[in-house]
C-alpha cells in the first residue's frame, strides 16, 4: 500500500514525516493534534478490545496460570503449595490410568466423529433440495442438539441399563443375551458414541446444507443432464464445493471429542457412585477431560490436573492439526 | 471519492472516537460487577448479633436433613434471622465445598460434612471458625465421644458437632423371604446370620428357593464397607496411614465379598445407581445394608412396598456407616448466628425430632435409652421398633479412626469388587490392582 493510498483513506492524516507543531491545527473537537492522532490511530484497537480483554481475563490468564499451578504440588485444600518443577509431569506421562484415558478418548472420538459427519453429509444432501414443510424437517434436525446433555445421558443410560434397559429387550427378542454395556471397553465406547452422534448429527447436518445452499445450481443442472447419480453428484460435485465447511466441522468436532465429560460421567454413576468419576469400575471409558476432573475434583489435586490439562491441550492442537492435514489432503472430483 | 462522502466519514469517525472508549469502559464495569458478585452469601451488613439488624444465613447440605420444621423454630429466638437451605448431590456438596473453601468464597454460613470427608476438612482448621468461640464445647457431653473427637482438628479445635451416625442393621424383603421358604420374623432372620459366613449360607438357601429374578443382595459394594466399619481398624490406622494392605480384617472382608459374589447371590446393582432405585421398588433384591439414614431413601424408593420390608441385626456386629457434621467456614459473615444454628440443629430436642421425621439416628447416646425413641417404630417396615433396633445398633458401637481420604479408598476398593462382578478380572487380579490404586492415594 503506497503512502498516497493511507492518505486517501485517512484524509486529515499528517502529509509529511514532520512533527505537527502543537497547537497548530486544532483538529476534530479542537484538541490538540498529537491527542487527535493517538485517537485517530486508537480507535480501531479500542473497538476490537472488549473481546481481546475478556480473552485474556478468561482465556490467557488461567491458562498461563494453569502452567505455573502445575509445576507445583498443589492440593486444592492444603494452605502450602510448595513449588516441585516438571515432577507433575514426569508422573503423568508414567501413569497408565492417562494413557488409557488418552486412548479412550480418541477412540470415543473416532467412533462417534466419523459417523457422525458422514451421516450429517447424507441428511444435508437429502434435505437439499425442494421437499414439503422444510423448515419443519430442519428444526426437527436441531432439536437433539437444544436437549439438555444430562437428558440425553440419562436417557441412554436407561436405555443401555443392564437389567431394565430397553436396548437389551429388544437384543434379548433376536435371542442375543444381554449386554453388559458399562463392563467392557467396546460396548462402553459405542454407547458413548450413539450418545454424541445422537446429539451433534443433526447441528452438522445443517451447517452442511447451510453450505450446500450455496453451490450454483447449474452443476447440478448439468451432472444431471450428463446422466449423473445423486450419489455421485454428492460425490463430485458437493463434497469438493463445500470442503472448508468439512475442515471446519472436523476441527469443531474434534475439539469437541476431546473434551467429552458428561456423557462417561453420567454413564459411569450407572454402575456405582465410585465409578463414576473413574469412568467404569476398570476405567474402561474414562475421557482425559474425566481423568482431570477425577484428579482436580474429587482427589483435589489441581496441580497435577493443571499438568494434565496442558498436556491435553498439546494433545487437542495435536490432534486438531493432524485432522486439519487430512482432510485438506483429500481431493475432490472437481479440481 | 467525493467530498460528502468524506466529510460523512469524518463525522463518524469523531462520534466513534467518543463512543468506543466509552463502550470499552462500560463493558469493563460489567466485567468487574460480575466478578464481585459471586462470591456474597449474605446480606451485606456485618455480623454484630443479637440486634434487629437482618441477616440471612445458609445451610449447605446434601440431600434433606429434615432441618425445615427447626428454622422455624430458631426463628422465634432470632426474628431478625433468614435463612436459605440449598441441597446438593453427594459427592457435588463436598467438591462445591472445596473450591469455595480454596477459591475464599462462595461457602454457605453452616455447611454439612459427611464423615467420609470429615478428617480431610479438619486437617484445615484455619479455613472454619472454631466453634468454641462460641462457647459450643458445652455441648462435649451430651455425644457420643468418638462422634465427637471426629469434629475436632488436629490443633484442638472444634469444627464441627456432629448430627447423626449410621449404626448398622439389615433391611430384608419379607415377601421375598416367605417365597424362599425362610423365617420372616425380624428375631428369627437375625438369628439366621450372626456372622457374615451365616449369611452367605442363608444365601445360598435363598438362592435356591426364590424366584428367579430375585438375588440376594444389591452387590457386595455397600457390604464391604459395612464389615469394614465393623473392624477396630479400617482402612486408616490412628497415625494416617493406609493399611488396606496390610490389615488381615479388610483381606477377610474382600475375601467374604467374592464369596458371596461367587455363589450368584448378587443382583450386580450398585449402591445409589438408577437401577438400584428401580430394583427397590421391583424386589431385585432380598437384603440390603441399612444405616439408619437409609430407611427413609428405601421408603422414598419404593413407595408402593410399604410392609413388606422389615429389619434386623446385621451380620459381624456393630459399625457405622454414615453420618454428618455441620460446620462454620471462616467465611461466614455471621458466625455467632451460624454457631447458634448449629447448637440449636443439633439439641438433643431437635436429633430426636430429625430421627422420628426422616430415620437419621441421633447421635446423643442420652436419647438412646427415653421411652418415645425406644417405642418409635415405623409402618412402612412392618412396624420394626427402628428406635430400639438403632438404639442397640449405636450403643454398640467401637468407634474406628477415619483417614483425610476415605472416600478415595473406598472407590478404589469399591472398583475392584465391580471388575470382579463384571468378570473383567480374576479376584487375585482384581486386588492387585486395588492395592496398586490405594497406594497412589497420598
Amino acid at each position: 500500500m503506497s503512502r498516497q493510498s493511507v492518505s486517501v483513506t485517512r484524509p486529515s492524516a499528517p502529509e509529511d514525516g514532520h512533527p505537527p507543531a502543537p497547537g497548530r491545527a486544532a483538529g476534530a473537537g479542537g484538541l490538540p493534534r498529537p491527542v487527535v492522532r493517538l485517537g485517530r490511530s486508537a480507535t480501531p484497537y479500542t473497538f476490537v478490545s472488549p473481546f481481546f480483554l475478556l480473552f485474556a481475563a478468561f482465556g490467557l490468564f488461567p491458562l498461563i496460570y494453569t502452567a505455573w499451578v502445575s509445576l507445583h504440588d498443589w492440593n486444592l485444600l492444603s494452605s502450602e503449595n510448595p513449588f516441585i518443577g516438571l515432577e507433575n509431569y514426569g508422573e503423568l506421562f508414567a501413569d497408565g490410568y492417562f494413557w488409557n484415558a488418552a486412548f479412550n478418548t480418541l477412540s470415543v472420538g473416532l467412533l462417534s466423529a466419523i459417523p457422525q459427519l458422514a451421516l450429517a453429509l447424507v441428511l444435508a444432501h437429502l434435505l437439499n433440495r425442494p421437499l414439503r414443510a422444510q423448515t419443519m424437517w430442519r428444526i426437527t434436525l436441531l432439536l437433539p442438539n437444544v436437549t439438555s446433555v444430562v437428558a440425553v445421558v440419562v436417557i441412554f443410560s436407561q436405555l443401555f441399563g443392564r437389567e431394565f434397559g430397553l436396548v437389551n429387550l429388544v437384543l434379548g427378542v433376536f435371542g442375543v443375551d444381554p449386554v453388559n454395556w458399562q463392563a467392557d471397553v467396546a460396548s462402553s465406547h459405542i454407547a458413548i458414541a450413539l450418545m454424541i452422534m445422537w446429539r451433534w448429527t443433526g447441528y452438522n447436518a445443517l451447517i452442511y446444507l447451510a453450505a450446500m445452499q450455496a453451490v450454483p445450481r447449474e452443476l447440478y443442472e448439468a451432472a444431471t443432464i450428463d446422466g449423473a447419480s445423486g450419489a455421485r453428484q454428492l460425490r463430485r460435485i458437493t463434497i469438493p464445493m463445500i470442503r472448508p465447511t468439512i475442515i471446519f466441522t472436523v476441527i469443531v468436532t474434534t475439539i469437541g471429542s476431546m473434551q467429552i465429560i458428561a456423557e462417561p460421567l453420567l454413564f459411569g454413576a450407572q454402575v456405582s457412585n465410585g465409578a463414576s468419576v473413574t469412568g467404569g469400575t476398570d476405567r474402561q471409558f474414562q475421557t482425559l477431560a474425566l481423568y482431570l476432573y477425577e484428579k482436580g475434583f474429587r482427589s483435589f489435586e489441581f496441580g497435577y490436573a493443571s499438568a494434565a490439562a496442558w498436556v491435553m491441550f498439546l494433545l487437542v492442537i495435536l490432534v486438531v492439526g493432524v485432522n486439519y492435514l487430512v482432510v485438506r489432503r483429500m481431493r475432490g472430483g472437481l479440481e | 471519492m467525493g467530498t460528502p462522502r468524506l466529510s460523512t466519514a469524518h463525522r463518524m469517525n469523531k462520534i466513534t472516537r467518543l463512543a468506543a472508549p466509552m463502550i470499552a469502559a462500560t463493558l469493563l464495569t460489567l466485567t468487574a460487577a460480575c466478578g464481585g458478585g459471586g462470591g456474597g452469601t449474605s446480606t451485606q451488613s456485618d455480623g454484630s448479633g443479637g440486634s434487629a439488624e437482618k441477616i440471612k444465613l445458609t445451610v449447605a447440605l446434601f440431600g434433606d436433613f429434615g432441618f425445615k420444621p427447626l428454622y422455624e423454630e430458631f426463628k422465634k429466638t432470632h426474628p431478625n434471622v433468614e435463612i436459605e437451605e440449598r441441597q446438593a448431590a453427594f459427592a457435588d456438596h463436598h467438591t462445591n465445598l472445596a473450591t469455595h473453601l480454596a477459591t475464599g468464597a462462595g461457602t454457605a454460613d453452616v455447611e454439612a460434612i459427611e464423615v467420609g470427608y470429615i478428617s480431610q476438612f479438619t486437617a484445615q482448621p484455619d479455613r472454619f471458625t472454631d466453634l468454641k468461640q462460641f462457647g459450643l464445647e458445652r455441648r462435649q457431653s451430651d455425644y457420643l465421644d468418638w462422634k465427637w473427637q471426629q469434629g475436632l482438628a488436629p490443633n484442638g479445635a472444634l469444627i464441627g458437632l456432629g448430627t447423626d451416625v449410621g449404626g448398622l442393621a439389615m433391611c430384608y424383603r419379607t415377601d421375598l423371604f416367605e417365597q424362599a421358604g425362610l423365617p420372616t420374623g425380624r428375631e428369627e432372620v437375625s438369628a439366621l446370620w450372626p456372622t457374615w459366613e451365616q449369611y452367605i449360607e442363608i444365601g445360598k438357601k435363598f438362592a435356591a428357593a426364590a424366584p428367579k429374578d430375585a438375588k440376594f443382595f444389591d452387590s457386595p459394594g455397600e457390604i464391604m464397607r459395612a464389615m469394614i466399619a465393623q473392624a477396630p481398624v479400617g482402612v486408616y490406622d490412628a497415625q494416617d496411614n493406609i493399611v488396606v494392605g496390610t490389615n488381615p480384617d479388610i483381606k477377610k472382608a474382600w475375601d467374604l465379598s467374592v464369596q458371596m459374589i461367587d455363589a450368584g447371590l448378587s443382583a450386580k446393582i450398585g449402591a445409589f445407581t438408577p437401577e438400584w432405585n428401580t430394583g427397590f421398588a421391583k424386589g431385585t433384591f432380598a437384603t440390603v445394608i441399612c444405616p439408619a439414614w437409609m430407611t427413609a431413601y428405601i421408603q422414598d424408593q419404593a413407595k408402593n412396598s410399604a410392609g413388606k420390608w422389615d429389619i434386623a441385626t446385621v451380620p459381624g456386629g456393630a459399625g457405622n456407616s454414615g453420618g454428618s457434621h455441620l460446620t462454620v467456614p471462616k467465611q461466614s459473615k455471621h458466625p455467632k448466628e451460624a454457631a447458634e444454628l448449629i447448637d440449636l440443629l443439633t439439641s438433643a430436642e431437635s436429633q430426636a425430632a430429625v430421627f422420628k421425621a426422616t430415620g437419621n439416628f441421633p447421635s446423643i447416646p442420652s436419647l438412646y435409652g427415653q421411652t418415645d425413641i425406644q417405642n418409635f417404630t415405623k409402618d412402612f417396615f412392618n412396624d420394626a421398633p427402628v428406635g430400639k433396633i438403632y438404639s442397640d445398633a449405636a450403643a454398640n458401637l467401637k468407634p474406628q479412626h477415619l483417614g483425610p481420604r476415605e472416600g478415595d479408598v473406598r472407590t478404589a476398593i469399591g472398583n475392584g469388587l465391580g471388575r470382579v462382578e463384571q468378570g473383567r478380572q480374576t479376584p487375585d487380579e482384581a486386588w492387585a490392582q486395588v492395592l496398586k490404586d490405594v497406594g497412589d492415594i497420598k
